[in-house]
């Protein structure tokens, strides 16, 4: 690597766009499917929850990065794992003292960030040995691609399990047959089994329009 | 120095274990007041809820001091004790011996005269549920009702904090024609229960919806005397 390499260089942009599509945290490699099972019921939560992963994830591989040349090889995964609860429960403090309705709304979702396979994998596998710039990237990037999924499949399950998206109404209520009309919501979208099978859809979409990620 | 001696890894491990301790707990002290004042807030915010009043983070302080004109600690037989109303941890309280529960009593003044306020407190799916509900001054009519749960699904039982599901126990008796107390029971459409007690449980959210009941049922039993008490 050259010593003055362009901020927003091809190979730096890669490292945003790539987690998008071609290596997807959830979709290619499927990480993270826990919590994108749980908070994807309604949009909203699924938004919230976006956004703090991306925050974590971003922040906890720059500081990784930062000390990757001091961490005991024998300990690493415990550092990794300080750095990622230290930094959820500051998180959590903050938003509890500044902004008291979004933690309200994340409320265990914010421990659940600490679980997230993605960042262990993350920070194993890229901020170990990379520099923190291009790190702070690939947490960005990821976390991003973590986002679009969670947000695609939040969206259906609320307007197909709820008849709503984002809490407003769109199924009008004269459609329901309890008011005398044809519709009825599908129970089957709220609960988790039907993320899983979204989010296989996603995977089969995806994988019809990508041709790189068919295996032979 | 060699990163893989036993040393180093102990003095690493020692010192980024005490570091990260003292960031988190001088973060945790510093912003105790303010997490405390919200909670405080948000407390005030549900109780006027639960009289209908609709208060955002900034103004429920004032609202509160204006609207809620009285507020006392009541034992399981009705008579006014010592304590304050406000600071009462039903959490602390609900595992006591009935006998030995502090009962707190919200009176708050609003344009259809006086209501009475009671906390309530209870399990649901995952973990606990609690509200506020506000009778008339008949201490029989359900003016309204705020509740709240900590970790019930979206979507399902968490949907007893919306506006929707709250709504439906005005107006609804919680004693029968022959003023025994029935509360309120939460049951799907189906299900046959006289209409003045009776609020449509959420579709799959059955055991957060008995859960709700349940409280309801508990919470209202422990304040029966207080209610005979004021009535008469």
């Amino acid at each position: 690597m050259s010593e003055k390499e362009a901020l927003f260089s091809k190979k730096n942009l890669k490292l945003l766009t790539d987690p998008l599509n071609d290596s997807n945290p959830i979709t290619v490699q499927v990480l993270g499917i826990c919590s994108a099972l749980a908070v994807t019921a309604q949009l909203k939560p699924a938004v919230v929850m976006s956004i703090s992963v991306i925050a974590v994830l971003a922040f906890a591989n720059v500081i990784v990065s930062l000390l990757r040349n001091t961490i005991p090889n024998r300990i690493r995964i415990i550092v990794q794992l300080v750095v990622i609860a230290s930094l959820v429960i500051l998180v959590d403090q903050i938003l509890k003292a500044f902004v008291y309705d979004v933690s309200k709304q994340l409320s265990v979702f914010v421990g659940l960030i600490i679980t997230n396979c993605i960042l262990m994998g993350r920070l194993e596998a890229f901020a170990l040995g990379n520099k923190p710039w291009q790190s702070f990237l690939d947490g960005l990037g990821n976390g991003a691609g973590y986002a679009w999924i969670l947000i695609v499949v939040g969206f259906f399950r609320e307007l197909f399990g709820s008849g709503s998206v984002w809490g407003y109404r769109i199924v009008p209520e004269s459609w329901y047959i309890s008011n005398g009309g044809f519709y009825e919501n599908n129970g089957m979208m709220i609960l988790p089994p039907m993320a899983l099978i979204v989010v296989g859809i996603i995977i089969w979409v995806q994988r019809g329009r990508n041709r790189k990620l068919i295996e032979n | 120095m060699d990163r893989n001696s036993n040393n180093y890894t102990f003095i690493y491990a020692s010192v980024m274990v005490i570091l990260v301790a003292a960031i988190l707990s001088i973060a945790a002290i510093a912003l105790k007041p303010m997490q405390n004042k919200n909670t405080e807030i948000e407390k005030k915010q549900n109780i006027l809820a639960s009289v209908n009043i609709e208060t955002t983070a900034k103004d429920a302080e004032q609202v509160y001091a204006e609207k809620i004109v009285n507020s006392y600690v009541v034992n399981s037989e009705g008579e006014v004790v010592e304590g304050d109303a406000f600071t009462v941890d039903l959490k602390v309280q609900k595992a006591k011996p009935l006998e030995q529960r502090l009962l707190p009593v919200f009176e708050c003044q609003t344009e259809t005269g006086l209501k009475y306020i009671f906390p309530l407190r209870g399990a649901g799916l995952w973990g606990p549920i609690w509200g506020f509900v506000a009778l008339n001054e008949d201490l029989n009519t359900i003016f309204g009702a705020n509740f709240d749960h900590q970790g019930e699904t979206p979507g399902l039982g968490a949907e007893i904090s919306t506006p929707g599901f709250e709504e439906q126990f005005t107006g609804k008796s919680i004693f029968d024609a022959s003023g025994k107390l029935v509360s309120i029971i939460v049951a799907k459409s189906s299900e046959s229960a006289p209409e003045e007690h009776k609020v449509d449980a959420i579709s799959g959210g059955t055991i957060t919806s008995k859960g709700l009941e349940q409280m309801l049922l508990d919470d209202l039993t422990s304040y029966q005397k207080f209610i005979t008490r004021k009535k008469s």
